[in-house]
C-alpha cells in the first residue's frame, strides 16, 4: 500500500503542476470512458438475426450486424464455397510467419526463403485459383481482411529489399545509380499515394496497348510497392548515416568487398538503429491500404460501408459498431507490429545497455 | 592471421537476390491479373467486347462468355447491395437477373461488378459490363453524348423531403421559411433554390460536405428538414434515432428517372434489354406473376400469350429464345413484385408505389405492348 503511494507521489502527484495534469486527465477520462465502455458493453445489442434487435432509443452498439457480416469483412465477396482456400493459404504463411519471428527457431535463412519465396506463389496460385483443377476466382470478387493483407503483405515484402537497395544506390559513388535511385526515391515521394493509385487504376490503361489489360488489384500492389520502397530508402539511408565512416574505412582495410562491408558491418549496425523507422513505415503502410477503396477496390474498411448499406441492417449505431470494430482490428494488427518492434529492439540493443 | 570467410559474408548477396528475386516472382507471376476476364472452367474464351460493336456483337460476346456482365452500385440499399451473405439484392440487381434470365434462360448466369459514381462510364464504355443497372439518372447529357443508351425507366426518384412528424408539415407547400440541411456541391442544393423560388417561398438552407453530416444535423435538430432524393430519404431514414418519428413528404422537387443503360451502336442489344424492362412491366399489368407463370402460358388472353411465347415469337426479333420473357418474369417476377421485395412497404425501406405505380393506378409506369 504504502508502495503504491509512493509510486502514486512521484510519478503522478510530484508537484502542483503534474497535480493539475492528472486531475485534468482523469477528469476527462471519467467523463469519456464510462459512456463508451455502456454503449459498446452494457446498453449494446449482442443477440439478434436482423435490424430490429437493434433498434430502440437506448440500444448501444450493434454487435449482431458484425458477426452475421463477419465473413464479408475477412473475404469480401470471395465465393463462400471456396473460402477454404484462402484460409489454408493464411495458415501456410502463419505458419512460416511464427518461427521466423521467434529468435530461437533456427534455418532462418530457409524460412526467410519459405515466407518470400514459395508461399507467396502458394498463396496466389491458392486464392487466384489461376492454375488447372481449380476453380478460378476474379481479383474484384477478392474483399475484405483479404484485399487489406494482401496489399500490406506485398507493400511489405517488396519494399524492405528494395528500399535498402535504393538507399545504398543513393549514397553509392556511381555517379549513374545514385542519380537514378535519387530520382526514383524523389519521385514517389513527392507524389501522394492517392494520386499513385488513380495514376495506376486510370491513367496506366491508356498508356497500356488496347489489348493488354492489368487487373485493378495488380496495378495497386506494383504502385504501392514502389511508394512504400521510396520511404524505407529514405529511412534506411538515415541508418546509412549513422554508422561513422571508421566502419566502412575499417571494413574496407580489412580487405572486405563493397557487398560484404554493407552486409557485415555497415547494415546490421544501420538497420538496428532505424527499426522503430522500419515499423513505423510498415504501420503507416498497412493503415494507408484503406485508400484502396478510392480506385474500386473493397479492402476491409471498404467492406464495412458496404456491408452498412444493407436496409436489414440499417441500424442508428450501425455505422458507429462498424467503425469501432474496424478501427479495432487495424488497432490489433498496428499494436502487434509495434510489440515485436519493441522486442526486437531490447534483444538487438543488449550490447548495448549497461 | 588469416581471416576465415564468416558464413555470413557468402550468404549476404544470395539472401539480396532472393529477396528481389522473390518481388519481382511474385509480380510476374502468371497470375489472375494477366488475364483479360478469367473463362469459367469448360468454357470457350470470350474476347473483351469493343467500344463500337456491331449489330449483335454484344449478344454473341455474352453468349460465348457464358455471362452477363452486370455493373452495380457499391451500396444502396434497395437498388443494388450485398446482404449479409454476400448475394447481392435490389431491385438494379434483380433487373440484371431478368435480363440473364431473358438471355440465357438462367438468372445466375450473371456477375456484378460494383462501380463507384466515378466508374461506371468507363465501365460500361469500355466493355468491362455489357448493362448498366446502377441507379443513373436519364438525362440528356447522358443519352446523347455520353455515347450510351437507356433503355427505359426503371423507377422515378426525385428530390424529396424528409421531415419530423412532430412538426406537423404534411407537404412540401408548408416548408415556408423552412431551414433544410442538404449536402453541398450537387444538383440537390440547385433544385431546392428553383423550386422554393417557383413556389414564392422563402427558406434557409444548411449545408453539409457529406450525407451523413446533413442528415445527424437534422436529427439533432438543427433544422426543419433534410432533402436528397426520395429513396436516398428512405434508406436513410432507417438510421435515425427514432425513425417512426419522421415523414418522407409525398411531393418530389425534382425529375430523377432511374434506369439501365446500354452502349450505344448495338440496337440489338439494346432492344433485348428494354424489352426485358417493358415485359417485366406488362407482365404486372396482365397479372402475370413469377408463380404463375407457367399456369399463364395457357391464358386465353392474346398480350398474355404473345409475352409468354405461347402465341408468335417475339423473342427470335430480339435474338433469343421463345421463352424470353416468361424466363425472366419466372425468375424476378414482375415489376410490382420485384419493388415489392425490394423496396416496397413490407421492407424496411417501406417505400409506397407512387409513381412507380402502372399508369392505371394513377403511377407512369407504362411499357408499349408485346405484339
Amino acid at each position: 500500500m504504502t508502495g503504491a503511494m509512493k509510486w502514486l507521489r512521484r510519478n503522478l502527484f510530484s508537484n502542483w503542476w503534474n497535480t493539475g495534469l492528472t486531475l485534468l486527465v482523469l477528469y476527462v477520462l471519467w467523463r469519456a470512458l464510462p459512456p463508451f465502455i455502456d454503449w459498446a458493453f452494457f446498453s449494446a445489442v449482442w443477440h439478434g438475426g436482423d435490424r430490429t434487435a437493434c433498434l430502440g432509443p437506448d440500444k448501444g452498439a450493434c454487435w449482431p450486424f458484425i458477426f452475421a457480416n463477419l465473413d464479408q469483412f475477412i473475404y469480401g465477396r470471395y465465393p463462400a464455397d471456396l473460402r477454404w482456400r484462402v484460409d489454408i493459404a493464411f495458415l501456410l504463411g502463419l505458419a512460416g510467419l511464427v518461427p521466423m519471428l521467434i529468435p530461437r527457431v533456427p534455418a532462418k535463412l530457409w524460412n526467410l526463403g519459405y515466407l518470400v519465396v514459395a508461399w507467396p506463389m502458394i498463396a496466389i496460385v491458392l486464392i487466384s485459383g489461376d492454375r488447372p483443377g481449380l476453380i478460378g476466382v476474379d481479383t474484384d470478387l477478392w474483399g475484405g481482411l483479404l484485399v487489406t493483407l494482401i496489399v500490406a503483405i506485398t507493400g511489405i515484402v517488396a519494399s524492405f529489399p528494395l528500399g535498402i537497395l535504393l538507399a545504398l544506390g543513393r549514397r553509392s559513388e556511381m555517379p549513374v545509380i545514385r542519380t537514378l535511385s535519387t530520382i526514383f526515391i524523389e519521385f514517389w515521394r513527392g507524389v501522394p499515394l492517392i494520386t499513385v493509385l488513380f495514376m495506376a487504376s486510370v491513367m496506366l490503361p491508356i498508356f497500356l496497348p488496347r489489348g493488354l489489360h492489368l487487373d485493378n488489384l495488380l496495378r495497386c500492389l506494383v504502385g504501392v510497392a514502389l511508394f512504400s520502397s521510396a520511404y524505407m530508402a529514405e529511412v534506411v539511408r538515415g541508418g546509412l548515416q549513422a554508422v561513422p565512416r571508421g566502419q566502412v574505412e575499417a571494413a574496407r582495410a580489412l580487405g572486405l568487398s563493397y557487398w560484404q562491408t554493407m552486409g557485415l558491418v555497415v547494415l546490421p549496425q544501420a538497420l538496428r538503429h532505424v527499426i522503430p523507422g522500419i515499423v513505423n513505415t510498415f504501420i503507416g503502410l498497412f493503415k494507408d491500404t484503406t485508400l484502396v477503396l478510392i480506385v474500386g477496390l473493397f479492402d476491409f474498411l471498404g467492406q464495412v460501408r458496404v456491408q452498412l448499406s444493407d436496409m436489414h441492417w440499417s441500424t442508428p449505431q450501425g455505422a458507429a459498431t462498424g467503425y469501432v470494430f474496424a478501427a479495432f482490428v487495424y488497432w490489433v494488427f498496428c499494436f502487434g507490429m509495434s510489440r515485436y518492434s519493441a522486442f526486437m529492439e531490447r534483444r538487438l540493443n543488449k550490447g548495448r545497455v549497461r | 592471421m588469416a581471416r576465415r570467410p564468416s558464413p555470413l559474408s557468402r550468404i549476404f548477396p544470395f539472401v539480396f537476390g532472393l529477396l528481389v528475386g522473390a518481388g519481382a516472382l511474385y509480380f510476374f507471376l502468371p497470375g489472375p491479373g494477366s488475364t483479360v476476364s478469367k473463362p469459367q472452367p469448360g468454357q470457350p474464351a470470350a474476347k473483351a467486347a469493343q467500344a463500337s460493336a456491331p449489330q449483335g456483337a454484344t449478344l454473341a460476346t455474352v453468349r460465348a462468355r457464358g455471362y452477363l456482365q452486370c455493373g452495380v452500385s457499391t451500396g444502396l440499399p434497395g437498388f443494388s447491395n450485398p446482404d449479409d451473405k454476400g448475394v447481392w439484392t435490389g431491385i438494379d440487381v434483380d433487373f440484371c437477373k431478368a435480363v440473364a434470365a431473358a438471355v440465357f434462360g438462367d438468372e445466375s448466369k450473371v456477375k456484378y461488378r460494383p462501380l463507384n459514381a466515378k466508374d461506371r462510364f468507363t465501365a460500361l464504355q469500355s466493355g468491362e459490363v455489357d448493362v448498366l443497372s446502377r441507379n443513373t439518372t436519364w438525362t440528356m447529357s447522358r443519352d446523347t453524348s455520353l455515347g450510351f443508351n437507356f433503355a427505359g425507366v426503371i423507377y422515378y426518384d426525385g428530390q424529396g423531403f424528409l421531415v419530423k412528424k412532430a412538426s406537423g408539415i404534411a407537404g412540401a407547400a408548408q416548408l415556408n421559411g423552412a431551414t433544410i440541411c442538404t449536402q453541398t456541391g450537387t444538383t440537390t442544393e440547385l433544385n431546392l433554390a428553383d423550386y422554393f423560388r417557383g413556389q414564392n417561398m422563402t427558406y434557409k438552407v444548411l449545408p453539409f460536405e457529406k450525407n451523413e453530416e446533413a442528415l445527424s444535423a437534422y436529427d439533432s435538430g438543427r433544422c426543419d428538414a433534410y432533402t436528397t432524393d426520395a429513396s436516398g430519404l428512405h434508406a436513410q431514414k432507417l438510421i435515425l434515432k427514432n425513425p417512426d418519428e419522421h415523414l418522407v413528404l409525398p411531393e418530389v422537387i425534382s425529375k430523377e428517372p432511374l434506369g439501365p443503360l446500354v452502349r450505344q451502336g448495338d440496337p440489338q442489344w439494346e432492344d433485348i434489354v428494354r424489352w426485358t424492362l417493358f415485359a417485366l412491366i406488362d407482365a404486372e399489368e396482365e397479372g402475370v406473376t413469377s408463380t404463375n407463370v407457367d399456369q399463364m402460358k395457357a391464358s386465353q388472353s392474346p398480350e398474355v400469350r404473345r409475352m409468354l411465347g405461347t402465341e408468335g415469337d417475339f423473342g427470335q426479333a430480339l435474338g433469343l429464345s421463345k421463352g424470353w420473357a416468361a424466363n425472366a418474369i419466372g425468375a424476378v417476377g414482375n415489376y410490382g413484385e420485384m419493388f415489392e421485395r425490394n423496396v416496397g412497404v413490407k421492407t424496411p425501406l417501406g417505400i409506397p408505389r407512387g409513381l412507380n405505380a402502372l399508369w392505371r393506378n394513377g403511377g407512369l409506369m407504362y411499357a408499349p405492348p408485346i405484339r
